[in-house]
């Protein structure tokens, strides 16, 4: 056992990079669950990202297209899950279920051609004398443009929710869509919009575990990241920065095992593994003391002449 | 049971066409366990695939099905082929042994052959790779390579297979370096890029200067190459698309000379049953051509590792060689037993830490 | 302009046509996936609906629809209880990972004893695990008032690593020349759950078929059924006519978690045949799919199992015969989820057009 070998700097610093899908895919249905909807096809929206990102990457040879297209891809499937559950009054975790089957096949399809051939690099952001400080300068300043992008769509999402008008609106839909269509917003719409920025979050997840963090396409290649997504949303109770704090606790059990692994301290890893779920459950339990933590129309549908 | 011999006459009658229309093609059938996409385990079955049909043209039909799970799954996909005429049926990946050995007790007039199994049967075969010859020439190069004197290994299960591997590696690396060190990780999974990756990032933070990988995607490749000076050896395919730096070499899963002679086999009627487990010698194990990145003694210590382990003149896991506990297991110039290394469970001396329970 | 209004009382006709009309829509999208992919169409869509039932060899499929329906059957039942009274248990998954852990536990502590209460006990022990895995959601839910959907959710994935531990480690089998995955069941006859495998019988299509008729009796007959119907349609109704919510939820998480722990032991000991690490195939929550598609009536479920076994056994006879690839068959069971969640509409709104009425 040597845990001297372990570099705290570098794995602060790779955690973020493994934290970074994780947000993207949270946030955006962080918001989609603030808006009252409950989409679990958070999974099937980030392999389609994943393969539309690269596929553009590789054809245009620009990794930024790629993220573009991403996004679009993973707003463009969110909007079927839209419109099946908020025109046709479909079951919304039926549709999520079903969309994320449909995505992990689609991009399938889409990806035959892809397989083997290497992205074009995204350049790493390298500030002169900021990326050369020591401690601070590999930790936030040594990352590829993405992950700040990543940052700023916390901080946005953060800033919206709390203080504009946009923020109000979309919590008073997810709280009570009856109210809120009573006070004239367009429930609906507002759905919409919430499920494609979610999307659009997804695909960018996705992208960036094909380009920036294996980055290849292979079939399959987001092996569950959806679905730790969904579970982060919860641990963080529904608050912007709190995903950001569980994607790096949730990213950093992995890297911090693996370390401790190569350390050559012997752990049952399949437990390590288990204890993010735990941990969040725990924080549900706590959660639930305090109702007024998740949207109260998650999950219901809403129909105007209702 | 009267279904049983509904289907043996079912599959009598294919026979019997069979041998009545003499330039009626043999079919021949692959179970996958993954997508032929995955860029490794199953894609390089898939080439196999198509080499037999490069081979022999319209004298085969091939026909294969993709991502079946292990379990009830498996066991109808293989009947399902066996129903429709197949003639020789590869299934391969370790969960489809009891599933093949269930189906070929209905079917004795259909071969089959189970990969990396060791359960046999009249009509079944098993084959498998002498993948830790491979694991020796990696071994050499990055026993003579390695600066840090830190290894690096990506696991993926505890299993006789990877365990053979690491050892493999980790002796002929201490042949050449006596001061060398392994750190291995274990990542639970046979693909998962992102989880793939990161192991690979901890390996050389760890001062790990070269990385070995028994997982199939390239995503270790792409990190080591990230963080420079680091090199890395191709599995399953060649991944040559790393080269010439970080990959220097690949072991490559080369099924199709063994596809081809089985096929050939079941054409001329000669097929047999039996246990095949071929490596350097017999193609089945590639090694990927080694880059110009390797220094030119290097590379030619290498090459004459791998041409003594393919003409059969030095075995892999040569005595003496001790366990990890410091018990004797193989005396000197003694060689290790086909047995022993099927069920190897056991690190040799000088290997750090314990294999997961 | 097109508008929506809901029906006064969901219509029976609708809800016969729809599945209808949305598997020819699938068969219609599908189609032209499959043209698109450069292959006939028409052979496509048949060997997939077609081939499995009166094929040439219908004799093993229709059999083989029964072990890949069954589960499905079995599991979507249990949930759709919960799904009536708006309890919902989505990690069935897990709770069909734990009965399968804890009935094949039984079993292998038992190896090689023949005796006949080795089934029975393990029968008992998988409906313990599911039922176990499943209280935790709900007793958190009974006791803080915990989002049910979230916590079961969680603990799939629990399972998932304990299924993992438990094939490397203490199920491991000691013959097994050091592969992970337990001992096969299927040749321990006193623990196997097949009655006759050639038809495609083993005690999981028994307990289905039998769940059928508990849940159709239970919804229609009984007090606890009108209690669940009464919760789901009109909560605040159901509390002045006395029912219980906290019970209503016990004994909704408590059945589909038994339900699924019992789907898994039939799974283990019969079909599947061993502990492994990719033991569970998303029965869990395919399961799911198959209750809403089934409308969360018995019937409709036993109908919506059996298709969606077909389309699994009919996509890899497609994949092997038409050389598919088997994300095309993906695409098309989405497509056809799609068309049948989307089409369900019909049922319960009836579309007008024109301008609105004024109330």
């Amino acid at each position: 056992m040597d845990l001297s070998a372990i570099n705290p700097i570098l794995l602060v610093a790779s955690l973020m990079v493994a934290a970074t899908p994780l947000l993207f895919a949270a946030i955006g249905e962080l918001v989609v669950e603030k808006s009252g909807v409950l989409n679990l096809g958070v999974e099937g929206m980030m392999i389609i990202g994943a393969v539309a990102g690269f596929a553009t990457a590789v054809e245009s040879g620009s990794p930024m297209l790629g993220f573009v297209a991403a996004a679009g891809a993973g707003a463009g499937l969110s909007v079927l899950f839209a419109v099946l559950t908020q025109y046709a009054q479909a079951n919304q975790v039926a549709s999520g279920l079903s969309l994320t089957l449909f995505g992990l096949g689609l991009s399938a399809l889409m990806g035959q051609s892809y397989v083997g051939i290497k992205p074009p690099q995204m350049q790493k952001l390298d500030i002169p004398v900021l990326s050369d400080l020591p401690v601070v300068g590999p930790i936030l300043f040594g990352h590829d443009l993405m992950l700040y992008v990543a940052l700023g769509v916390i901080t946005a999402v953060w800033a919206v929710i709390k203080f504009s008008r946009i923020g109000l609106v979309l919590r008073a839909v997810g709280e009570n869509h009856d109210a809120a269509h009573a006070l004239g917003y367009k429930v609906v719409r507002i759905r919409i919009m919430a499920i494609m920025f979610g999307g659009a979050c997804a695909g960018l997840g996705g992208a960036y575990i094909s380009l920036i963090r294996v980055p290849q396409w292979t079939e399959g290649m987001t092996a569950g990241i959806g679905w730790i997504a969904l579970a982060l949303v919860v641990f963080a109770s529904w608050k912007p920065w709190r995903v950001l704090l569980g994607a790096y606790l949730f990213g950093g059990v992995t890297v911090v095992q693996l370390n401790l692994q190569a350390a050559g301290v012997a752990i049952p890893v399949e437990y390590l593994a288990m204890s993010p779920y735990l941990i969040t459950i725990l924080v549900l339990v706590i959660l639930s003391a305090d109702k007024s933590s998740a949207p109260a129309a998650l999950g219901r549908n809403f129909h105007a002449a209702r | 049971m009267k279904l049983t011999n509904l289907m043996t006459s079912a599959a009598m009658a294919f026979g019997l066409a069979t041998a009545a229309l003499a330039d009626d093609p043999t079919k021949v059938g692959f179970v996958y366990v993954g997508p032929v996409g995955d860029g490794g385990w199953t894609y390089e079955h898939d080439q196999g695939r198509k080499a037999v049909v490069a081979e022999f043209g319209d004298k085969v039909e091939t026909v294969y099905v993709e991502n079946v799970a292990e379990g009830p799954d498996a066991e109808r996909v293989i009947t399902q082929m066996a129903l429709q005429g197949a003639d020789l049926i590869f299934t391969t990946s370790f969960g489809y042994m009891d599933p093949t050995i269930n189906v070929a007790a209905k079917f004795p007039n259909v071969r089959f052959e189970h990969a990396t199994g060791y359960k046999q049967a009249d009509n079944v075969a098993t084959y498998s790779a002498r993948f830790y010859e491979g694991r020796a020439v990696q071994g050499t190069i990055a026993g003579n390579m390695t600066k840090s004197n830190i290894v690096g290994y990506i696991g993926s299960y505890p299993i006789p297979e990877v365990i053979r591997g690491i050892n493999s590696a980790y002796i002929h690396a201490k042949k050449v370096n006596p001061d060398v060190e392994f750190k291995i990780v274990w990542a639970f999974t046979w693909f998962d890029p992102a989880k793939e990756a990161d192991a690979a990032k901890v390996l050389i933070e760890q001062g790990a200067d070269v990385i070995l990988q028994h997982t199939d995607s390239t995503a270790p490749q792409a990190a080591a190459q990230a963080a420079g000076n680091v090199i890395t050896f191709g599995q399953a395919s060649d991944m040559a698309e790393y080269g010439p730096l970080p990959r220097v070499s690949s072991i490559i899963d080369d099924w199709a000379p063994y596809y081809i002679a089985r096929t050939q086999a079941v054409m001329d009627g000669t097929w047999a049953s039996g246990n095949t487990w071929d490596g350097i010698g017999a193609g089945m194990v590639g090694i990927g051509e080694i880059s110009d990145s390797v220094p030119a003694d290097v590379k030619e210590a290498a090459l004459a590792m791998k041409a003594a382990l393919a003409d059969g003149s030095y075995h892999a896991f040569t005595g003496p060689i001790n366990k990890q506990d410091g018990s004797a297991w193989l005396a000197e110039g003694e060689v290790a037993d086909d047995g022993t290394l099927a069920g190897m469970s056991f690190y040799v001396e000088g290997i750090e830490g314990d294999i997961p329970q | 302009m097109i508008r929506l209004e809901k029906r006064p009382q969901p219509s029976r006709a609708w809800s016969l046509a729809t599945p209808l009309i949305a598997v020819l829509a699938t068969m219609i999208a599908g189609g032209l996936l499959f043209a698109l992919l450069g292959k006939d169409p028409v052979e496509a869509i048949r060997t997939i609906f077609w081939e499995p039932l009166f094929g040439e060899f219908s004799f093993y499929y229709r059999p083989q629809l029964l072990v890949k329906g069954a589960p499905l059957v079995l599991i979507a039942i249990g949930l759709s209880l919960g799904f009536k009274a708006g309890i919902w248990n989505i990690g069935a998954e897990g709770q069909y990972i734990m009965g399968a852990l804890v009935g094949a536990g039984i079993g292998l502590a038992f190896y090689p004893l023949e005796a006949w209460y080795v089934f029975p006990l393990m029968v008992i022990g998988g409906a313990f695990g599911g039922w176990l895995w499943a209280m935790i959601p709900a007793y958190l839910k009974t006791r803080f008032g915990t989002n049910e959907i979230l916590v079961s959710l969680m603990l799939v994935y629990v399972a998932e690593q304990f299924l993992a531990s438990m094939s490397l480690g203490l199920m491991r089998n000691p013959e097994g020349h050091g592969f992970p995955g337990s001992r096969n069941f299927n040749s321990y006859e006193g623990a196997s759950s097949w009655i006759n495998e050639n038809a495609g019988m083993h005690w999981g299509v028994v307990a289905a078929l039998i769940a059928v008729i508990f849940a159709y009796v239970l919804l229609n007959r009984h007090m606890v059924g009108y209690h669940i119907r009464l919760t789901g349609e009109a909560p605040r109704a159901a509390k002045f006519a006395g029912v219980n919510p906290a019970r209503l939820i016990l004994f909704c998480l408590g059945t589909s978690g038994m339900l699924a722990g019992l789907a898994g032991l039939f799974e283990v000991s019969g079909p599947s045949g061993q502990v492994s690490i990719d033991f569970n195939v998303g029965y869990g929550f395919t399961a799911i799919i198959v209750a809403f598609l089934g409308r969360l009536h018995p019937v409709g479920i036993l109908l919506a199992g059996g298709l969606m076994a077909l389309t699994y056994i009919g996509g890899d006879i497609a994949q092997s015969n038409l050389q598919l690839p088997s994300a095309a068959i993906q695409v098309f069971q989405g497509m056809l989820l799609f068309f049948l969640l989307a089409f369900d509409l019909l049922t319960n709104f009836r579309i007008s057009l024109g301008k609105p009425e004024v109330a």
